[in-house]
């Protein structure tokens, strides 16, 4: 059945050759753990691909509940987590996983590093992963806000007094994010959550494209 | 020999096999909690609607009248006062209490609005019109009648529910 699904739209679209061009193309010795064990640390790259797609889709479904509003923001995380079937589950899936996702992008940064993968010719293949851990710590820092209680408050009281002590535009940058020059409140929580949701996950998915398409141009580099 | 061969199993089969039954394992545990998570509402016991003190029974005649309720609507983290109104009558012993929703496009109807139309409920927004015991008026844009709340009585005070359709 599937299979008849497939040819019927495969004969009008040819699409195999699309998903081929993707899916089809020999993993290296050097990197296969079945060849080499030790060959593992290849594998921090696609396991933060990974957990940032969980993280995706349990941010997706946690917004059917969660509101960005100074009043309700943590009741409606008290609620989503207390009240509704599996919010503990789903909510811990994406609490974990931002914790998990900066661990394996270090891991990966640090295979790039010691296996020397960074040296020409994929120098901008670096730059692209530096921003993109970039971008995972904008994530962190601003998705932390979200739930609006005493420790998200203050660790944003903090993280925007590291914002202002940068010279010149210190306090630019710092009221830009907290969208006020003196108070952390409702435009602070609709800000980050503007930023969290939709700025750096669109930034997240460009840099994520050009990652890919630049190893799979470039192709993995050789072994040590 | 030739029957065992038939049950071999290609290194390519066994592979593709496995692997498809880890990934769709692992895959179900992800997706099966949030499609749990966001179906929720759907699958959330329908709370048995309290009912509400409405009036006391001895200021009810056979004329419709108006009286207005207040009950606390819990709606997830969220509790507010809502405010309902019933157009309560007694007719020998039956005591009915009809919604004001006009159930041409749910405007407010008011017993007695259009001095034209006595002994009538009347709808401002289209003229659409009711007689006592909400049955519409043919020729008037409502098609069905008004909606009619649970009833109960206890120690002389009305009791109203949630209102339903006469049809």
């Amino acid at each position: 059945m599937l299979q008849r699904v497939y040819e019927w739209v495969d004969e009008r679209l040819d699409i195999t050759p699309m998903w081929r061009d993707i899916a089809d193309h020999e993993v290296p010795e050097h990197v296969n753990p079945a060849h080499h064990f030790s060959a593992f640390v290849y594998c921090f790259g696609g396991l933060t691909f990974f957990i940032t797609v969980i993280q995706i889709l349990s941010g997706m479904f946690l917004t059917m509940y969660y509101v960005p509003d100074i009043v309700n923001a943590y009741e409606s995380v008290r609620y989503l987590q207390g009240d509704v079937a599996y919010g503990t589950i789903v909510r811990g899936m994406h609490h974990w996983g931002a914790s998990l996702v900066i661990v394996m992008i270090f891991l990966h940064t640090l295979r790039v590093f010691f296996t020397g993968a960074y040296k020409r010719p994929r120098e901008l293949n670096w730059v692209v992963g530096v921003l993109i851990f970039f971008v995972m710590l904008g994530l962190g820092f601003t998705g932390y806000l979200l739930p609006w209680d005493m420790k998200a408050y203050f660790a944003t009281v903090v993280g925007l007094q590291i914002a202002e002590s940068v010279p010149l535009v210190g306090t630019l940058s710092k009221t830009l994010l907290s969208g006020d020059p003196e108070i952390i409140g409702a435009q602070t929580l609709t800000r980050f959550f503007a930023i969290h949701v939709f700025f750096l996950p669109g930034a997240l998915l460009g840099l994520l494209a050009a990652h890919f398409i630049m190893i799979r141009r470039q192709g993995i580099s050789g072994p040590l | 020999m030739s029957e065992e061969q038939n049950h071999n199993v290609s290194r390519r089969q066994f592979l593709t096999y496995t692997l498809t039954g880890v990934g769709g394992f692992m895959a179900a545990g992800i997706i099966l909690p949030m499609a749990r998570f966001a179906i929720d509402p759907v699958l959330q016991a329908e709370s048995a609607g309290d009912m509400k003190a409405v009036a006391s029974v001895d200021d009810l005649t056979d004329q419709p009248q108006r009286f207005d309720f207040s009950y606390e609507q819990e709606d997830a983290w969220n509790t507010s006062e809502v405010t309902e109104t019933a157009w309560i009558y007694q007719e020998g012993d039956e005591i009915v209490a009809l919604s004001p929703t006009c159930t041409h496009l749910g405007c407010t109807v008011g017993w007695e609005a259009n001095q034209d139309h006595p002994e009538e409920f009347f709808c401002p927004c289209h003229g659409g019109r009711f007689k006592k015991d909400g049955t519409n008026i043919e020729g008037t844009p409502p098609t069905e009648p008004l909606h009619k709340y649970e009833v109960e009585v206890q120690e002389g005070t009305v009791y109203v529910g949630k209102a339903e359709s006469q049809v």
